[in-house]
């Protein structure tokens, strides 16, 4: 999905001489009415998060965020998005290296494991953990009797989490990778360089880019997941409310400011999340097509 | 060092890359390994270096068996198609990197290094590029980068992918005989892949050629040129005129046309085809011999020193190409539609397979 959208750009950028021979009506009429959609569907709602939040001044404002159940779903969310970020950037390193770099037998069944997050509903992958370790679940009585509690506790949320940023590192490397080839690591082997070294002085300077921004998307998608860990979570306050759950306990509570206080949060850290990827976009972009320049040459 | 590959086979699936393929560079030679895209010749190449396993066979690098050892081991230098340098890294640093990744009791010193590398730049002529990265050099200059790099590490053998494949026709040219004359100066032994046979010939001292997994000939460019061993490396190694016919009691009959061929006596009436190379045809206006072929010429190319003449054959329809020297063509003032007669000069007959 990721990179889909990438190659989409950077088509986009090419066939601007197109699109320029319309008449100027219709690509004003045409940018005009993308922008008031933008407008209406993404800026008045944002806008209208941290107005609502500010509405009561930043006395309620910085009283709601205070609020010890709301530091606890903060907190919950920060150890959470890390654990998620970090096994899926291990993960992610890992299965795009063996996807690119070897043939093996079962290539294409992982493949589409990896985008198995992607197709199944958020709320269904919470099921699945609920199916598995819950009390009436499969491996339930097991944990009961060794005094392990998963779901409605925070391994379950870590776990939901887990299952779905799965995909965000390993999709955003594959492609790269595998445009990229292996001879500069052959080379490098050639030349008495072992394998860690390989990894660590070719390889990952020339995904670093690739790899920044996929962890970017998994993060946000971590901090932001709400179906599949509201499914496992319980909603303890204090306990196993995230961020996103927490404020929907807000809201059905109608502490309208108390929700978009916390909320703002969120949107915060969205738009922080979107100035790092327009960023790092602009170089995942040189790190594609300094390899297609190349391609082109031979 | 040498070079000894004995009884190589490989498979890829049901695909056989090598098969039974024996090979040896002496040392201080320079090979060059020719055939057409699948023959092979890089699948072999890699299997030397160490970057593929042969599934089985002998590889001997100064008759050590190095068959099974690992890549970083086997010093070899390696010159990939497509150079494979370090985009991340400065030329120093690519020329560097093989010094660099030493184990810490044979590493040089960092000044050592500096200095190794500064005269590998000055050795490629291109001392002025060290801090430049590699998407900011010309083809030519990546590849005498690639080279220097390999070299950096005092490799026993180089080896050699198509080390010219991405260039353009005029660097290709001064950059295979600049790489000649480095040899000639440093005597490392050296093996290149290459399909372009007018490469092989002028640059190796000896040329091997592949074919569908095996070695089809091996020889000097004179053995392989002038005597090739089979019609594939015949055509393959130039521009051919094919003459069909049969053998009878140890003469092949091509039309009209006969040669004694004592070595296809025992071939006895089976289909033969008789091979000729352009220069090696003469063209006459009168049928001077009961043997010549009279054909009409369908177009004359009269640049440079050798004029080609393409003809068609009144008996059969089928095309010859006869090369003539700039004089010769003067002189019988042939043009576009004349008829003439045609006979080879030298003819290499081949008994054809299974047909």
């Amino acid at each position: 999905m990721a990179d889909a959208s990438l190659y989409t750009i950077t088509r986009a950028s090419k066939i601007k001489s197109v699109a320029s021979l319309e008449p100027r009506w219709v690509r004003f009429l045409l940018t005009l009415s993308a922008l008031l959609f933008l407008v209406f569907f993404l800026l008045i709602p944002l806008i209208a998060v941290f107005y609502q939040a500010l509405k009561a001044g930043f006395g309620p404002y910085f009283g709601a965020l205070k609020d010890p159940d709301a530091w606890a779903a903060i907190r919950l969310t920060l150890f959470t998005a890390a654990i998620a970020v970090t096994a899926n950037l291990i993960f992610g390193v890992f299965a795009a290296w063996a996807i690119s770099k070897f043939e093996f037998f079962g290539k294409n069944f992982l493949i589409t494991l990896i985008d198995l997050p992607f197709a199944v509903s958020p709320v269904i992958s919470g099921m699945i953990f609920v199916l598995l370790f819950g009390l009436q679940g499969l491996l339930g009585p097991y944990l009961a009797e060794h005094d392990i509690q998963i779901i409605f506790a925070v391994p379950g949320i870590v776990l939901a989490t887990l299952f779905v940023t799965f995909p965000f590192v390993a999709r955003e490397l594959i492609p790269l990778m595998q445009a990229q080839g292996s001879e500069e690591e052959e080379a490098a082997i050639v030349l008495g360089a072992g394998g860690l070294r390989t990894f660590f002085r070719i390889t990952l300077p020339n995904i670093k880019w690739g790899l920044i921004y996929g962890v970017i998307l998994c993060n946000a998608r971590a901090m932001g997941e709400f179906g599949a860990v509201s499914v496992v979570s319980g909603h303890i306050r204090g306990l196993t409310n995230t961020i996103p759950l927490h404020v929907e306990i807000l809201y059905n509570d109608s502490n309208i400011v108390g929700a978009f206080a916390v909320a703002s949060i969120l949107a915060f850290l969205a738009l922080v999340t979107l100035v790092i990827k327009t960023a790092v976009e602009g170089q995942v972009r040189g790190e594609i097509s300094d390899r297609a320049k190349k391609g082109a040459l031979s | 060092m040498s070079i000894e590959v004995l009884r190589i086979f490989k498979k890829f699936g049901d695909f056989t890359a090598l098969q039974d393929v024996n090979l040896q560079v002496k040392r201080g030679e320079l090979v060059a390994l020719i055939g057409p895209s699948g023959s092979g010749k890089t699948t072999l190449l890699r299997i030397i270096a160490g970057l593929d396993v042969p599934d089985s066979g002998v590889i001997l690098i100064d008759d050590e068996d190095t068959t099974y050892r690992r890549v970083r081991e086997r010093r070899v230098g390696f010159v990939f198609q497509h150079y494979a340098l370090f985009r991340h890294m400065t030329v120093f640093d690519n020329i560097a990197f093989g010094l660099q990744v030493m184990p810490r009791n044979l590493r040089p010193s960092k000044e050592e290094i500096r200095q190794k590398v500064f005269s590998l730049l000055k050795m490629v002529q291109l001392e002025g590029l060290a801090p430049r990265y590699p998407s900011q050099l010309s083809g030519g200059q990546r590849q005498r980068i690639a080279l220097a790099r390999a070299l950096a590490v005092e490799p026993s053998v180089l080896l050699l992918d198509e080390p010219f494949g991405a260039l353009d026709a005029k660097v290709r040219k001064e950059l295979r005989r600049w790489l000649r004359r480095l040899h000639d100066e440093m005597h490392i032994t050296s093996l290149f892949v290459t399909h372009d046979q007018e490469e092989a010939l002028e640059v190796a001292d000896r040329v091997v050629i592949m074919h569908q997994g095996r070695v089809e000939q091996a020889g000097t460019p004179e053995e392989v040129y002038d005597d090739p061993a089979n019609p594939f490396v015949y055509d393959f190694l130039g521009n051919v005129n094919l003459f069909r016919g049969r053998i009878h009691g140890g003469r092949a009959k091509i039309g009209d046309f006969e040669v004694e061929v004592p070595e296809h006596a025992k071939a006895d009436g089976a289909p033969a085809v008789g091979y000729a190379r352009p220069h090696d045809m003469d063209i006459t206006r009168k049928n001077g011999a009961a043997d010549s072929i009279q054909a009409v010429i369908t177009n004359i190319v009269a640049i440079g020193p050798v004029v080609r003449i393409d003809l068609q054959r009144y008996d059969n329809g089928e095309r010859l190409e006869v090369e003539l020297t700039k004089e010769n063509y003067r002189d019988m003032r042939l043009v576009q539609g004349d008829s003439v007669y045609v006979r080879p000069r030298h003819l290499k007959v081949f008994v054809a397979e299974g047909k």
